[in-house]
This record gives C-alpha cells, sequence and structure tokens, in this order.
C-alpha cells in the first residue's frame, strides 16, 4: 500500500495481524480456473462484506456507522450526487483524514457509493455479480476495478478507519492482488451455494 | 503561514499556528470572534457551524489549513447590520429560547437559502438535521427560515 495516499494510522487503531487475508497464491493449488476465480472473489469479499466498506454502500439514503450497521447519527441523506444535502454535506464534518480526538472517520473526497453500488444486505453472489456490472460498479472496466480496489484512497481508509474501528481484513495490497487475481482468472462469481457462512 | 478572509478581512497566522488547529479556537481564542459556539467538540451538534467559501462545515473539527486562502464567514460577518433576511426572521418569531445554538442555525439556514432561496419543510429539516437545539425551538426555526425564504424572488 502506498503509505502517502492513506491516511494516516492513528496509534489508537487495533493491532491488525498480517495475514488475514489470504494471498492469491494461496489458491494456486485449485487446478480449475473458475474454481479458483471463485474462491478468490469469496476470500476479497472478506473486505467487501467489512463494515468499514458495508456502512457507505447502502441501498437507500443513510450511511450506517459501527459493526452493527446501525444509522448514521446525527441523520444525514446522501443528496443528490451522494454527497450529503445542501448545508449539510459530508464534508461539513468529515475531513481528509481521521479526526483522532473528535474521532470523526476521515480521508479524502468522503461520500455514499451510489444506490446502484449498493451492497448492505446482499448476498457475496450478488455484490459480486454487481461489481463486475459497469452499470452497478461506477462505470468501470474489470481493469479500472482492479486499479480502484488498490489504489483509491477512500478505498485506502479501509485499512486505516481510526480511533476504535475494527480494520478491514489484510491491508490494500493484499487485497488488490486478490481482486486482480480474479479478473486474471475469468472474474468468475460464486452461486449462492457456494457462499460461505458470514 | 497560513492566510484566510474572515468576513472580510485578511489575517496572516503567524508560523506557532498549528495547520491543525480547529477552525473554532482560531476564531475564539486568537481573533476574538465569539459569536461561534463550542458545543461538543465532535460535528454532532453544529452550534460551531460556519461557511468556507460556499461550504458549510463543522468548524470544531475543521483544521485550520482547510482554509487557508479561502473565505471564512461567520455569524458575526453574515450581514453588516443584523439586517440578514433570517437574522429580521429570527427577532420577529422569537426563535431563541436559551440561544446557544442559534448562530450555528443561522449559519446553516443561511447556506441552504443562498443554494435554495424556497426551500421545502423537508429540505429545510434534512439540511438542519445536525443542528441540535436542547430547548427544542425547531418550529420556530423552520418557521424563521420559510419567512425569510418569502423575501427571496
Amino acid at each position: 500500500m502506498s503509505e502517502s495516499a492513506a491516511p494516516s494510522a492513528s496509534s489508537r487503531e487495533l493491532p491488525r495481524p498480517a495475514d488475514d487475508l489470504r494471498a492469491p497464491e494461496t489458491f494456486d493449488a485449485i487446478a480449475d480456473p473458475s474454481a479458483r476465480s471463485v474462491a478468490l472473489f469469496i476470500e476479497a469479499s472478506r473486505v467487501i462484506t467489512s463494515p468499514r466498506c458495508l456502512n457507505c454502500h447502502p441501498a437507500d439514503d443513510s450511511p450506517r456507522q459501527g459493526d452493527d450497521h446501525v444509522m448514521h447519527d446525527p441523520p444525514v441523506s446522501r443528496g443528490p450526487a451522494d454527497q450529503g444535502v445542501t448545508a449539510l454535506e459530508c464534508t461539513s464534518c468529515h475531513q481528509d483524514k481521521n479526526g483522532e480526538l473528535a474521532r470523526i472517520p476521515g480521508a479524502p473526497k468522503w461520500h455514499l457509493a451510489p444506490k446502484a453500488m449498493a451492497w448492505l444486505g446482499k448476498t457475496v453472489p450478488e455484490i459480486c455479480e454487481q461489481v463486475k456490472d459497469p452499470a452497478r460498479n461506477g462505470g468501470r472496466s474489470l481493469a479500472k476495478l482492479v486499479d480502484h480496489a488498490e489504489h483509491d484512497e477512500l478505498v485506502a481508509w479501509g485499512w486505516h478507519p481510526g480511533a476504535d474501528r475494527k480494520p478491514a481484513p489484510g491491508d490494500q495490497e493484499r487485497f488488490g492482488a486478490l481482486v486482480a487475481a480474479w479478473v486474471k482468472t475469468g472474474a468468475q462469481c460464486p452461486t449462492k451455494t457456494e457462499e460461505p457462512p458470514r | 503561514m497560513i492566510h484566510v478572509r474572515v468576513n472580510g478581512q485578511s489575517h496572516d497566522l503567524g508560523p506557532e499556528v498549528d495547520p491543525e488547529m480547529p477552525i473554532l479556537w482560531v476564531l475564539r481564542d486568537l481573533l476574538s470572534l465569539t459569536g461561534t459556539k463550542y458545543g461538543c467538540g465532535q460535528a454532532l451538534c453544529g452550534a460551531c457551524t460556519v461557511r468556507i467559501d460556499d461550504e458549510v462545515v463543522r468548524s470544531c473539527v475543521t483544521p485550520i489549513r482547510r482554509a487557508d486562502g479561502r473565505s471564512i464567514t461567520t455569524i458575526e460577518g453574515l450581514s453588516p447590520d443584523g439586517n440578514h433576511p433570517l437574522q429580521r426572521a429570527w427577532i420577529d418569531l422569537d426563535v431563541p429560547q436559551c440561544g446557544f445554538c442559534q448562530a450555528g442555525q443561522i449559519m446553516t439556514a443561511a447556506a441552504l437559502l443562498s443554494k435554495k432561496p424556497h426551500p421545502t419543510d423537508a429540505e429545510i429539516d434534512q439540511s438542519l438535521g445536525g443542528n441540535l437545539c436542547r430547548c427544542g425551538t425547531y418550529n420556530r426555526i423552520r418557521a424563521a427560515v420559510k419567512k425569510a425564504s418569502e423575501e427571496a424572488p
């Protein structure tokens, strides 16, 4: 991960094991490329379904907070451009980096994912089909999807959430490598029966 | 060194001013502009609301570096003589009770009216949803915003 692109890590962040997201090579033993692709996405989905990611991918108008996805307090609304409403925008409070004393999470361009990119409440197979679909992934090709996973500054916040928030598993470099390996193996999606327990 | 304009007046803040210092403390402690209030210090109540150019921010959590080279407007600078339509409506309808939150309420409402001169009740409630009033003057706040909006063309 590029440290310069990531929000500064707070000294109060919880420790995280470096190996809690498996590397793409872990799945080399799966001979069938389709099955390997599915396994790679399931591993990457451990990041995607982290509360740090899901809370800003809701299907309705309110972001969520905490590991149990409670409604955002104070009450806010996504607004026409997913950046809040007039006079109460996301960046009225959220800064370009975490606020340590106030515990407010922050990263550059803090905003909600558009409704078309909603993940909260969806299954891993549903999310998988969604992230491949340019109509529901922000118009991204698979190559751009990999770049987004590897380098996006707001995505990077998931591993440096500040305060006592639990980071997403692993780190951005490994997450990006998983997504890249998934695309390279055909970007196959799990079916409902293959979805791991959450 | 950080340079800001506050209510039309230029200020070069000295090198001793930490760029991470919240705007609220620059206003209150360095510039003696005490109309902007400290409520929660966590962007939860809205009492400290000011504007940086057209952006509405909670000054208690916004570092002064974000305003470098830009213009801050506080309640003291909303109008030269207290004659902004919102300020007149506030007086006409006796909106404040204790008054502590009112600077933040008015600054948020002013930003709303500048972009939406005729907001609906729902839009007022949504935009001011982050401004708490522990006296519960919400109905009068909404009525005053509506009254001020009637002056817009």
